[in-house]
């Protein structure tokens, strides 16, 4: 049965000779409406931020629905007293002057971790030793948690904002470097070539073509580690908290954890989020509209 | 084939009394080419010889794997000879440089962090034109290649065809000796290839640039080329020099223009069935 369906097949179909034509075509103008703006809504629900702040609301209201249910304001204050927390110790300027004392600490870290890895790289793309050298570095102390550093550098550096600036240096470091590095690596040959016949070489090569044409991995890289730079000095204010006198954002919650005073942790937990969604919302959408979207290196 | 004649190399120093009507702008002499692969050293070309003269139009042409492509490398400098040299108006080749401006085949030869008039002034603002010199002469070339609407439009935005105008203007804004094309139509569809192949002679009929083109397709060599250089399968060497500076768009359909791309695709299809 199957053979004689094979050969049915392999008979030579051939196809109808039709006859030909030629057509006007209409021109666009007069076909009406080509392009239509979009409704109000559907442009609304075109935009991130609204869908984003959205989803914002619709957490707020479980949370004050669950918290006023389970109504045990020492364990889970609910989301109105939270704010009013937060409001008394914007109020009172406490909360602003944590957060300036972990802003400054973070500032330092992030600055002084990012030139060390500027400098790791820049050995690893023109040197093999750099090259082994970073592999190397990031292979050891990249899976090696900054906290874990924390007893260590307190002996070498003491109670103070040293240890928490060194611990920072480490977690942001290796993330950066290796996606800087690898970065550069994906520079394609047909770039770096014509950066090479307009003349470019050495150090002028890496900033005017090598940095650009990575720049995708190294934002990718910067916001890596500003990451884990915040976690990390958060973590690391709860585990040592106060260096002369001046305590942070997670020694302030550590602080009224001791005191009982629930709607303030949460107020501290929530400003670290505030700090983290506006560092990453705004400043670093703003860098990528600005440059790789607006390159087209990246989809927005 | 027995109607086809073997020309004789030419002579790499030009004889004074003779008094030529040109001093070649870059001579190839007797080049070998070889480059590593991880387990191969691999025979590229094998002592190839040619001038190039002002407003040449000079295709380099052959089967693919023939050299053709690390024969302009080395042109541009990014690869040095084992055998022979490269001169470039008397001096020796020995890296690139802004005097041999390439034009490759992939789209991505841009810049995506500039725009296309940034694009094409940046060799020249690297290479101490002054800013204003720089900016006058790189809208010129993109009025040259029909780019005037979009001169302030990132390169992801535009079509393969427009990238590699934006590319051919960035090397001519430059004003280089020689002007290097990787076969930079090869990616294009056949009819933006077309299209961009008449602008190229209209460029050349506008401002007379120097030009070494490199491609496989013989009706593209005899179109876009004054002179054509064959060359042999892998390794690469001259196998014939041909003059088509006679035959253009206007001729394609001609006899002598089919005689032609005959000729030499016999050329190329009897070496092969003798390499194999």
């Amino acid at each position: 049965m199957v053979e004689i369906t094979m050969t049915e097949i392999s008979v030579k179909l051939t196809p109808p000779i039709r006859p030909e034509g030629e057509y006007d075509v209409t021109p666009p103008g007069t076909l009406g409406d080509v392009a239509k703006p979009l409704s109000l809504l559907e442009r609304l629900a075109n935009t991130t931020s609204v869908r984003r702040g959205l989803i914002l609301v619709g957490i707020a209201v479980v949370w004050q629905a669950y918290a006023t249910w389970l109504s045990n304001p020492l364990s889970f204050p609910t989301f109105t007293e939270t704010l009013s927390a937060l409001r008394d110790g914007i109020a009172s300027g406490v909360i602003p002057q944590r957060l300036w004392v972990t802003l400054q600490t973070l500032v330092m870290g992030y600055a002084i971790g990012l030139v060390i890895a500027a400098v790791f790289t820049s050995l690893a793309v023109t040197t093999r030793l750099g090259t082994d050298l970073l592999s190397t570095l990031t292979a050891m102390f990249n899976p090696l948690p900054a906290i874990a550093l924390l007893p260590l550098a307190l002996l070498w550096f003491g109670l103070g904002r040293p240890s928490l600036v060194f611990v920072i240096i480490h977690s942001v470091l290796w993330a950066v470097a290796l996606n800087m590095h690898s970065g550069f690596l994906s520079v394609s040959e047909t770039l770096r070539m014509a950066g090479r016949t307009f003349g470019l070489s050495g150090f002028r090569f890496v900033r005017k073509i090598l940095i650009p044409a990575a720049f995708p991995a190294i934002l990718a890289g910067l916001k890596i580690g500003w990451a884990f730079a915040w976690r990390t000095l958060i973590a690391a204010e709860l585990v040592f908290g106060v260096s002369s006198g001046q305590g942070g954002l997670g020694w302030y919650i550590f602080e009224n954890r001791n005191t009982l005073d629930t709607a303030a942790v949460f107020a501290g937990l929530l400003t670290v989020m505030a700090v983290g969604l506006f560092v990453e919302g705004v400043i670093f959408r703003a860098i990528e509209a600005r440059t790789v979207r607006r390159w087209g290196m990246q989809r927005g | 084939m027995a109607m086809v004649q073997r020309k004789p190399p030419l002579a790499a120093s030009i004889d004074p009394t003779a008094a030529p009507a040109s001093q070649p702008v870059l001579t190839v002499d007797g080049v070998t080419l070889q480059y590593k692969t991880p387990d191969h050293l691999v025979t590229a070309t094998y002592r190839v010889g040619f001038d190039i003269h002002p407003a040449d139009r000079l295709v380099l042409l052959g089967p693919s794997g023939c050299g053709k492509s690390t024969l302009l490398k080395a042109i541009a400098g990014f690869l040095k000879p084992v055998e022979g040299s490269i001169s470039l108006k008397g001096e020796p080749v020995t890296g690139p440089g802004p005097d041999r401006m390439m034009v490759f085949q992939e789209f991505d030869q841009l810049l995506p962090w500039k725009s296309v008039r940034e694009n094409v002034a940046f060799p020249m603002l690297e290479n101490r034109v002054p800013r204003a010199e720089a900016e006058a002469r790189a809208l010129d070339a993109i009025a040259k290649v029909n780019l005037t609407k979009f001169v302030d439009v990132y390169p992801h935005m535009l079509s393969g065809g427009m990238k590699q105008r934006v590319a051919i203007a960035r090397a001519m804004a430059m004003r280089p000796d020689v002007l290097l094309m990787d076969e930079p139509y090869a990616a294009l569809d056949a009819l933006t290839r077309r299209k961009m192949q008449e602008e190229l002679l209209q460029l050349w009929e506008d401002v007379r640039f120097t030009l070494i083109f490199v491609t496989h397709s013989i009706e593209e060599a005899v179109l876009v080329g004054s002179r054509v250089v064959v060359l042999s399968p892998h390794p690469g060497q001259v196998r014939a020099e041909l003059n088509c500076h006679h035959l253009d768009v206007r001729h394609q359909d001609g006899p002598e223009f089919q005689l032609l791309t005959r000729r030499i695709s016999q050329m190329l299809f009897e070496d092969k069935s003798v390499g194999h």
